[in-house]
Order: structure tokens, then C-alpha cells, then sequence
């Protein structure tokens, strides 16, 4: 469903990464690890589109991807079910109902967006992810304040996903007790003095 | 689409979300000028369509830097980025979504605003008129400038040296059509123009924000 061909992707003029390679498949969980800075939030924000790569090629339907980053882009002053409402109309998907009973945030519906724990604004972040209808997820280290229930619930939605056909891509460091192969993204990693490939740099680069 | 310009409506009117702020703003500016003036009948007739576009132009000025920031701010503008809706279409319902809170109420003031300036019969129907067909272009104007600054830490001073001289022609336009109209003229050419500026700009300007936008979330 994804493939990543020879791609090469930088941040802040830096490459970090060079010749990714990797295919996922309906129904695959694929964790990015390795160590901070390496670049696994470079590699989820190309391979969402945020920002275009530097070489190489991300064979992938752009609208199949939802992607779920360090901030969840609630709305203080509108409720839960009003932010989540708003979302599901974005991506055209189906009712809220569900979603927010699956993220344990239906006790939570009418409250302001203001007012959650660092947690709740979590969880409801997560839940734009089932109310997107998309197939492949890119998590950016999704379970950060999550609690150990919340985490295990989560494994859980994952679960479901992957059986559903689905393919979720994920920089995480906590084991979510999920069957899926693990990338170690620092065979990649661009070295010190290799890190020439400023696109500013090179000539022709506009 | 329409979805992301109810909510930013919804947003603009819930608490700290910044509606009335414009519109006092103006509200002042048009106290505030005939004080200073004086009692003098004429002189604040002829300076009033002008002062009144002016107001208008800062009044709108004064939010523009809420477009995309605080969207930018907690994340939801790069998760907008990645859904269905097109930058374009984003830039396009924001702006109007701007227009109708910040714009639009100052049409509606702006005909008891004329009272203070002792306007003339003409200006109660052509300085709303002029407004009207102006402010969406403020609004759009101000879209893209707001793209162009968004992730500037405190970059609304740039975006308001940014943004006024971009606004000049409106300004040149809507005031001399609230002119003419109150002096009773012809008021055909700057209608033409400035219903141009703002059909313009909304045809072109979303183009350009969103792929300035595009460029700043990387």
C-alpha cells in the first residue's frame, strides 16, 4: 500500500536520513526506531506530505493518509464532540458516536477542549484517526501521556485497524504488544560529513 | 470546507475568539477622530468617508494575524494540511470566514458611524456600498499576508507592514467611491475598480497563500 523507494529527506537544511527503503502492506504495523534525532519525524511529516523529499520516491496514495503528530490541534473553546465533529466533516467519514466511545471519551462529549488532561487531549487527538476513515496511519510517537489503560486500548484500536486491512506507521519506543516489524532507521542515518545534500546547496535546486 | 468555516466562525464568536474586537476598534477610531476635529460641520463631512475606510482597514488589520496562527499554534493547521481540503480551498474559506466576522459587521456599523461625521444623504447608502464590496477584498489581502508570516514568532508588526501597502488600492478606491456617492457624482469607475480589486483577489490570492503555506509548514 506504501512503498518508499531510495528516499532521502532533511531538516532545516540537514539531510538525516538517505536511501529509505520499505514496503507496507495492507494489514502491516511498521515501528520506526532509533535514537532521538534521528529522524523519524522528518521521515512521518514526508512521507504525510508536509514536506517534500529530497530524493527518491513515496509510491503512495495521498488519500489514504492520516497522520497524527506531536500536537493534536484541539480547540480550547469548542467541546469535544464539536472538535471531533469537526474533523469527521473534513474527512467526510461517518458519526462521531463510535469513535468516542472506542477513546473512553464519551463521558467527555460537552466538555471544552480547554479543560482535558494532557491525556484526554490525546486520546481525542487519536480519535480524528478513526473518524478520518483512512487507511494508512503515520503516528509521531502517539502514546506520549497517555496512561497504561489508555495505552493497552489503543493497542487494541490498532489491532482492529490492522485486521481491517489497514497499515499503520509508527514512531513509538513503547511495545504496544502488536506482531509488526521493526525499522531501525539508523542504518540511514546520514553521518557527519555526509550531509551534503542541502537542496540550497546544490545547483539547480529552482 | 464549509465545515472549516463554520468552525472558524463558531471560534471567532465563542470567548477570546476575537469578534468585537474589530468593530470596537472601529467604533473608537470613529469617536475618537470628530474630538479631535472639532465642531466643525463641513470639514468632518468632507474627512469622513476617508477616516471611515481607514478605520476600517486597521480595524481589519487588527486580526488578521489570527488567520492561520493560532491554527499553526496547536498543530491543526499542518493536520489540515494532510486532509482532503486543498490549501487553496483552506485559504479561501478562512478568509471568508474572517470577512464575515470582522468585515461584514463594520458595513453594518458603518451607517450610524456616518452620523458622527455629519456625513451627507449620499454617504448612508454608498459608504456601506463601498465596505461592501472592499472589506472582502481587506480580508483576502490579509489572508495571504497571514500566510506569508504564519510560524513568525510575533510577526504581526511584519504582517502589517506587509499587508498595508497591498492595501492602498482598495483604500484608494473604496474611500473615493464613499466620496462620490455622498457628494452626489458619478460613481461608476471606482465601483468598477474596486468590485475588480475584490473580485481579483479572491480569484488569485488563495493560489498564492497556499502554496506559501505550503512552504512555511515545512
Amino acid at each position: 500500500m506504501i512503498t518508499v523507494r531510495n528516499l532521502c529527506v532533511g531538516r532545516g537544511g540537514v539531510a538525516l536520513l538517505r536511501s529509505v527503503e520499505f514496503t507496507a502492506d495492507s494489514g502491516q504495523m511498521l515501528v520506526l526506531r532509533g535514537p532521538n534525532g534521528v529522524g523519524k519525524t522528518t521521515l512521518l511529516r514526508s512521507l504525510a506530505g508536509l514536506q517534500p523529499a529530497w530524493e527518491g520516491e513515496i509510491a503512495v496514495d495521498p488519500e489514504d493518509i492520516v497522520y497524527a503528530g506531536h500536537q493534536d490541534g484541539i480547540k480550547a473553546q469548542l467541546s469535544v464532540s464539536e472538535n471531533l465533529r469537526f474533523w469527521a466533516e473534513v474527512f467526510g467519514f461517518g458519526p462521531i458516536d463510535a469513535a468516542l466511545e472506542r477513546f473512553g471519551l464519551m463521558a467527555l462529549a460537552d466538555r471544552p477542549g480547554g479543560a482535558l488532561s494532557a491525556g484526554q487531549k490525546r486520546r481525542l487527538g487519536l480519535a480524528r484517526l478513526a473518524v478520518s476513515g483512512r487507511r494508512i496511519w503515520l503516528l509521531d510517537e502517539p502514546t506520549v501521556s497517555l496512561d497504561s489503560d489508555s495505552t493497552a486500548r489503543f493497542g487494541d484500536i490498532i489491532r482492529a485497524h490492522l485486521k481491517d486491512g489497514g497499515v499503520v506507521i509508527a514512531a513509538t519506543h513503547i511495545d504496544l504488544g502488536i506482531e509488526g516489524s521493526v525499522l531501525d532507521l539508523g542504518r540511514w542515518r546520514v553521518t557527519g560529513e555526509d550531509q551534503s545534500g542541502d537542496p540550497f546547496l546544490t545547483e539547480g535546486a529552482f | 470546507m464549509k465545515a472549516l468555516l463554520i468552525r472558524d466562525i463558531r471560534l471567532a464568536m465563542r470567548a477570546g475568539g476575537g469578534f468585537g474586537l474589530a468593530l470596537g476598534f472601529f467604533l473608537i477610531v470613529a469617536v475618537l477622530v470628530p474630538f479631535a476635529v472639532g465642531p466643525h460641520g463641513d470639514l468632518l463631512s468632507a474627512i469622513g468617508p476617508g477616516v471611515l475606510w481607514v478605520g476600517a482597514m486597521l480595524a481589519c488589520l487588527l486580526s488578521l494575524d489570527r488567520i492561520f496562527q493560532l491554527d499553526f499554534e496547536d498543530g491543526s493547521l499542518a493536520l489540515l494540511a494532510t486532509s482532503p481540503i486543498p490549501a487553496e480551498a483552506m485559504v479561501m474559506a478562512k478568509a471568508t470566514a474572517h470577512w464575515l466576522t470582522t468585515g461584514l459587521p463594520l458595513v453594518a456599523l458603518s451607517p450610524v458611524l456616518a452620523v458622527f461625521f455629519n456625513a451627507a444623504p449620499g454617504a448612508y447608502l454608498w459608504l456601506p456600498v463601498s465596505l461592501l464590496i472592499g472589506t472582502p477584498a481587506l480580508s483576502m489581502i490579509g489572508a495571504f499576508g497571514a500566510a506569508l508570516t504564519v510560524g513568525l514568532k510575533r510577526g504581526g508588526l511584519l504582517l502589517s507592514l506587509l499587508v498595508l501597502p497591498l492595501y492602498v488600492p482598495t483604500l484608494i478606491f473604496g474611500a473615493e467611491l464613499a466620496r462620490r456617492g455622498a457628494e452626489g457624482a458619478a460613481v461608476q469607475t471606482p465601483l468598477l475598480l474596486l468590485t475588480g480589486i475584490s473580485l481579483a483577489s479572491f480569484a488569485a490570492l488563495p493560489f498564492a497563500a497556499g502554496l506559501v503555506l505550503r512552504v512555511n509548514l515545512r
